[in-house]
């Protein structure tokens, strides 16, 4: 037999680097009413969000930690730092301006060539804060808003933000939502005017360098009526042998006959919880599409939700999660099809690999208003050995009879007469076993942007062959 | 030394304890054309995987020498690196790479060197036409979707573009219908003209053979060599079957 070839830990070099946070200001450790208080001061909240704050701690007190799915046990919240503000902080419009170790860090990672090439507008943050924010001249012509989430808070938005800010996902609904209310820091705000088409995306970047921190950031994103933006989101960090906390919040509002295209390539790194919650309200004849790559994270819960409420809404999720050594990944989505004729298609691969756990989960609800539905659920699963997990829980709660709902459910493993075939053309069995993989997981790959796709693929050969050839 | 292209001696493998090569001599020259014919089940697609070096194949007797160097314990990889070529039977549905991306990425992996996409474009084109393949399928995923006779032909294309010394064609007319088997044909005949590779044809039929010359012949039965002879052998086939050396 041939020896096969085995990589026991990946190189992570490419995300892996990390700065010293010495000059960086931290607020202590832990979760008190005190600690929200000064994070409620330092972003200079109004009135109401510090109440909002506030409550939101008193709610995260009363609520259990979930018990369904993978262990949180190693996140110890009185050692999770909550702030962490990076030194210098000013948001800045011109990266020449951003601090040079942070402007390092983005270049490093390909945020600035991305803006220059591809993109509408970016934000960047780092720990707790937006270091650079800016959008293209003529996008903003366009009347579209993108900006941090604080300044919003004061400007001319400062009430359609407090409408719509955790309305969606209020700080009741679990116990990292009662979290986010209480400390959440920096994210960004969109709004796009009725009418208005974004021909090229925007994205947000979110980068954690603080070991033993919590990001928390909030992204709202408003799309009036008969409008289309692409939102893209990426975020990474670097190991360390503390846990760090991602508990995000993102609340997209799609108007009437709108498309809101989602984007996210997820890189956390594998000492991190990331307990993160989206979700999307569709009006009348809108659509939300969701593409989802999870490829990082110690522990992640992740179930984009999509709220159909208006006649004609769709959704659609495309996802691929791979889970490696030491990693538990609990993903999926929710739908809730609450008017008529709405429609959803869920469409997700997952990946484990050197023991790594990946469980498929999803909801999907009819409610009884929401006659002439349709529904439809594909999840595939490839194994890559014997001693990592798959598992499949698909739940559905149907309230009429008139609609139409399908599932399928597969899982499998690598054929080796597939890489028999590639390697008989010179390819070595490392690329062959990683170009399989790329394509099993093309759902996502082909809907994103060739940039994140490029990306996605050299994510996944970094987890098959250990480095970036 | 070896002057041969491909030695095989006393090969022997199995597959899950049970042996389907049971001692194979074979010996294929440079640019000669050799024709592997046998029933159903005697091990002829086995035989071309496991030169190949098909890991599912356990060898348990014998070797393989290669332009001079054995192979008998290599990776498929690294034959394939050497000059040989094994044109599948039921080319595998790979989504993920197009058919161009893959002849270019196995062309710079059997290469060691960083090929021109102009250049790439215009043989590719080129070959295309002359197995009147439609150019879409240069863009589409390998094989994926692809009809029975264009998998067949986009085997056809690899071996033209790859240009090994040696291709091993198993079953490459079967399930085709006459006008692929021409196409198919042509294409084999181009490799002979302009590459001037060795043909290991592995078959049942002998339609792929009537415009080939063939040098030598084998019937291959229960996983021996029972018989070795010339063109002349094939017709006899044809004529008889197999039946006198079963």
């Amino acid at each position: 037999m041939k020896e096969k070839t085995y990589v026991e830990d990946i190189d992570r070099s490419l995300y892996d680097f990390r700065n010293e946070d010495k000059d960086a200001y931290r607020l202590e450790e832990g979760l008190t009413p005190d600690i929200v208080r000064q994070i409620s001061k330092e972003k200079n909240d109004p009135e109401w969000m510090l109440d909002f704050r506030l409550k939101s701690l008193e709610t995260y007190h009363k609520i259990p930690v979930p018990d369904w799915g993978p262990s949180i046990e190693g996140l110890d919240m009185d050692h999770i730092v909550t702030y962490v503000r990076p030194k210098d902080n000013k948001m800045q419009q011109s990266w020449e301006d951003v601090p040079e170790e942070i402007k390092d860090t983005f270049t490093k990672l390909g945020i600035p060539q991305a803006e220059h090439k591809s993109l509408a507008g970016v934000g960047a943050q780092y720990d707790s804060e937006l270091v650079y924010h800016n959008v293209k001249e003529e996008v903003a012509a366009q009347g579209v808003i993108y900006t941090d989430l604080e300044s919003a808070l004061h400007g001319e938005y400062a009430d359609m933000i407090k409408s719509h800010f955790m309305k969606l996902v209020p700080p009741t609904d679990h116990k990292f939502a009662a979290l986010h209310g209480a400390v959440w820091s920096g994210g960004s705000f969109v709004y796009v005017p009725p009418g208005v088409s974004v021909e090229i995306p925007l994205q947000s970047y979110f980068r954690l360098n603080a070991a033993g921190a919590g990001q928390f950031e909030h992204t709202l994103i408003i799309v009036d009526e008969n409008a289309y933006l692409h939102f893209i989101e990426g975020c990474s960090a670097p190991k360390y042998n503390v846990a760090n906390l991602h508990a995000g919040c993102v609340e997209l509002y799609v108007g009437k006959n709108s498309t809101l295209r989602y984007s996210t390539i997820e890189n956390w790194s594998k000492n991190m919880y990331n307990l993160n919650t989206k979700r999307a309200k569709v009006e009348e004849g809108g659509k939300v599409e969701w593409v989802s790559g999870s490829f990082g994270s110690h522990v992640s819960y992740l179930y984009p939700m999509s709220v159909l409420n208006g006649e004609g809404a769709r959704a659609e999720f495309s996802g691929v999660t791979f889970a490696g050594k030491g990693q538990n990944l609990d993903t999926g989505t929710k739908v809730l099809h609450n008017a008529k004729n709405t429609s959803s298609y869920i469409n997700t691969r997952s990946i484990s690999k050197d023991g790594g756990i990946s469980t498929f989960r999803s909801s999907v609800v009819v409610t009884k208003k929401a006659e002439g539905s349709k529904a439809a659920v594909s999840c595939q699963s490839l194994m890559l050995d014997d001693i990592s997990r798959s598992d499949t829980i698909p739940a559905m709660d149907i309230r009429t009879k008139d609609c139409d709902i399908g599932h399928e459910a597969k899982i499998g493993r690598i054929s080796d007469e597939t890489v028999f075939y590639l390697m008989s053309r010179g390819m070595n069995e490392e690329d062959a076993r990683a170009l399989i993989v790329s394509g099993f997981a093309e759902n996502v790959g082909k809907e994103l942007p060739l940039e994140y796709a490029v990306e996605m693929n050299n994510l996944i050969r970094l987890e098959m062959v250990g480095a970036i050839g | 030394m070896s002057e041969h292209l491909l030695e095989v001696r006393g090969l022997k493998a199995e597959v899950e304890d049970t042996e389907i090569l049971r001692g194979i001599d074979l010996t294929v020259d440079a640019g000669t054309t050799h024709v592997i014919m046998g029933p159903n089940g005697a091990g002829k697609s086995t035989f071309g995987s496991t030169i190949m070096g098909d890991p599912r194949y356990q060898k348990t007797g014998g070797t393989i020498l290669f332009d001079g160097e054995d192979i008998t314990e290599e990776s498929t990889d690294k034959i394939a690196k050497k000059g040989m070529f094994l044109s599948f039977q039921n080319p595998i549905e790979v989504p993920g790479i197009t058919l161009s991306n893959f002849i270019r990425t196995s062309l710079e992996q059997r290469t060691g060197q960083h090929i021109r996409v102009w250049d790439f474009k215009k043989e590719l084109d080129k070959t295309m036409e002359l197995l009147q393949m439609d150019p879409s399928y240069a863009e589409r995923d390998l094989n994926v979707g692809f009809s029975g006779g264009e998998k067949k032909k986009a085997e056809i294309l690899q071996l033209l573009m790859l240009k090994p010394s040696l291709a091993i064609l198993d079953e490459t007319d079967s399930g085709l219908d006459v006008d692929a088997v021409r196409t198919v044909s042509e294409g084999v005949e181009a490799y002979k003209k302009t590459v001037g590779g060795a043909l290991l044809i592995i078959t049942h039929s002998t339609r792929i053979l009537e415009s080939l010359k063939v040098d030598e012949t084998h019937i291959l039965v229960d996983g021996k060599i029972v018989e070795n002879g010339d063109a002349s052998l094939v017709d006899e086939i044809n004529a008889n079957g197999f039946e006198r050396f079963m």
